[in-house]
């Protein structure tokens, strides 16, 4: 009763009008913090950045020269730009294609109860928590040449060792393997939270309709559990497209460049070869790129998960 | 429930085997490999034919020094963690809650930020910390951590904050005279627990496991992260891999114990982090 008092005591009155006027404002002050270490570490050195991708810096020395589009046209030329894009986009959907495939199987068996399902969960699961680079070094245990896990199953065969790490045609695609191994169980939870907000009613209604149980995968499934996809896909091509420590450990982007991705040939340009510049020059396409695939991906996605 | 006959159960349950199986081979070889001594050729498939080498695990340590990195790891993640917590919630609360156009606009500039991928600055952000003498520092690792996850703990904050959290109870405050901040740390900022354990998660894993920045800004032996000690523990030692596997155990050893003994909340928070 007091409560409704002042209530109505302060309609009139100044507090009314505090109330008012600190609901309009905007409260900046909270922000400023968060929004000092974002321009201080991200935005400043990204308009840094393009300034230095139209130079010929080599990353220490104080002089640097304007050299226009020099770096680009540079970029444009360079065979090695389209191996690493190459590569990247490898990393980037090869990866997500894999993961979703391997993950929505792993999901649909560990819906069922059963009595493995907890323990094969969190095995699965495990690997997303440890180190990328140390889950490098375990894999290169196993593809080690001389002596490796690998070889010693292949040479069970009768078959000769196989050069696993240092062939420029395979092992862009065990890199794609093991960021799978490490990152499946991702896809994995984002499925089953998915496919337990599917109510069971349409599956009944499906199965009455006599409808097999591709047709209710395809219709009822998928289409539902589009969310989830959009999810998946749009981290997994983030992660896949920026991949860096995996790649350090197990082949170190050799042999040459051959299994170099965008950040690793960015990290080998500035530290290795003193050629900052340019370096700078390929941070610029992978944003332009990380960002037009991150954009088409989702607006493709969002439309199917509207049309379902 | 009944949808597979005793069969097919136990079918479904020899998979799940197989596949737990496959899952743990790389982490079985790692430990077999961490066990023998420099000169046990036998393979990688079967324990030490010889006699057990615990002598890896005390050579690797003090060798990488990996005392010191574990300790640099959690000093790290610990105080990143703890400005993520504290710079996230204050800045989502007025641009979750008062929408003005300069909040508005805030909001989405936070949001676009989180479209740049951290390492395409490199350049730039090496030469400014190398200005800087903040090379070899770890607060240059929380700088940047920090950084790198702010937008997305805002997102998760403002979003929480939306949906979750009760007005009425700010506005009661309010007409009792608490200023915003009172309000803000008083009555919101607790009822933000759930949240806030799911951006304690993301940034434990990520920064723990963090190697991108740190390889950069941090090469001097005493102030490297886990990460980086084995990377160049492995430099040094790539002709003895059974040092650098037990380095490699012992240096994911934390991570996955704090996992199986908090499996749940893990789990539940990256997935929740990457939902919203």
């Amino acid at each position: 009763m007091e409560k409704t008092e002042k209530y109505e005591s302060a309609d009139s009155g100044a507090k009314k009008n505090k109330i008012k006027s600190s609901k309009t404002s905007s409260l900046w002050i909270m922000y400023v913090p968060a929004l000092a270490f974002v321009i201080i570490f991200i935005v400043y050195p990204f308009i840094n950045g393009l300034r230095i991708s139209f130079t010929d810096w080599d990353g220490f020395s104080q002089t640097r020269n304007f050299v226009g589009f020099e770096q680009y046209t540079r970029m444009l030329t360079d065979p090695t730009t389209w191996l690493v894009v190459r590569n990247t986009l490898l990393y980037g959907v090869g990866s997500t294609f894999l993961q979703m495939t391997v993950g929505l199987l792993y999901a649909l068996l560990l819906m069922q109860s059963l009595k493995m399902r907890a323990i094969t969960r969190t095995i699965v699961y495990m690997p997303v928590i440890i180190s990328p680079l140390i889950m490098g070094y375990i894999w290169y245990f196993m593809f080690a040449y001389s002596n490796g896990a690998l070889n010693d199953v292949v040479m069970l065969f009768g078959l000769d060792r196989i050069n696993w790490l240092n062939n420029p045609s395979l092992n862009p695609f065990l890199i794609v393997l093991v960021n799978t191994y490490q990152f499946v169980g991702i896809s994995m939870i984002v499925f089953i939270a998915g496919l337990q907000s599917v109510s069971k009613e349409y599956y009944e209604a499906a199965r009455i309709d006599g409808a097999s149980l591709f047709q209710q995968f395809k219709n009822i499934t998928i289409p539902l559990l589009m969310p989830a996809i959009t999810i998946n896909v749009v981290l997994n091509i983030i992660g896949g497209l920026k991949l860096f420590d995996v790649i350090v450990s197990l082949t170190g982007g050799g042999p040459g460049d051959a299994s170099q991705s965008m950040s690793t040939f960015m990290y080998s340009l500035y530290f290795d070869r003193q050629d900052a510049g340019y370096a700078a020059t390929q941070g610029v396409l992978m944003v332009i790129i990380i960002l037009v695939i991150t954009l088409a991906s989702v607006i493709y996605l969002r439309r199917k998960e509207v049309e379902a | 429930m009944n949808r597979f006959t005793g069969k097919q159960r136990l079918g479904l349950n020899l998979l799940c085997l197989l596949i737990c199986l496959l899952h743990i081979v790389p982490f079985y070889i790692l430990i077999t490999t961490s066990l023998k001594a420099l000169g046990d050729f036998s393979s990688m498939w079967v324990l030490p034919q010889q006699e057990w080498s615990f002598e890896n695990f005390t050579v690797a340590w003090e060798q990488a020094q990996l005392g010191t990195a574990m300790f640099n790891s959690g000093f790290i993640t610990f105080f990143s963690a703890a400005c993520l917590i504290l710079a996230g919630s204050l800045a989502a609360y007025p641009l979750a809650r008062r929408q003005t156009k300069l909040n508005k606009f805030v909001y989405l500039f936070f949001i676009g930020v989180m479209i740049v991928p951290p390492l395409t600055v490199l350049v730039p952000l090496y030469q400014m910390v190398v200005d800087w003498g903040l090379l070899n520092t770890r607060a240059v690792a929380i700088f940047n951590n920090v950084a790198a996850f702010l937008s997305m703990t805002i997102f998760l904050y403002a979003g929480f904050i939306r949906s979750t959290v009760p007005k009425e109870l700010e506005e009661a405050a309010k007409i009792d005279g608490a200023s915003t901040m009172t309000i803000f740390f008083r009555i919101v900022f607790p009822l933000l627990k759930p949240i806030t354990a799911t951006v304690l998660i993301i940034a434990c894993v990520y920064i723990w496991n963090d190697f991108q920045f740190a390889i950069f800004f941090l090469q001097e032996a005493s102030v490297q992260t886990l990460p980086v000690a084995v990377n160049s523990f492995f430099g040094e030692n790539s002709a003895n891999l059974n040092l650098v596997a037990a380095a490699s155990l012992v240096a994911l050893l934390p991570m996955t114990l704090l996992f199986l003994f908090l499996q749940r909340f893990f789990i539940e928070g990256l997935a929740q982090g990457s939902i919203k």
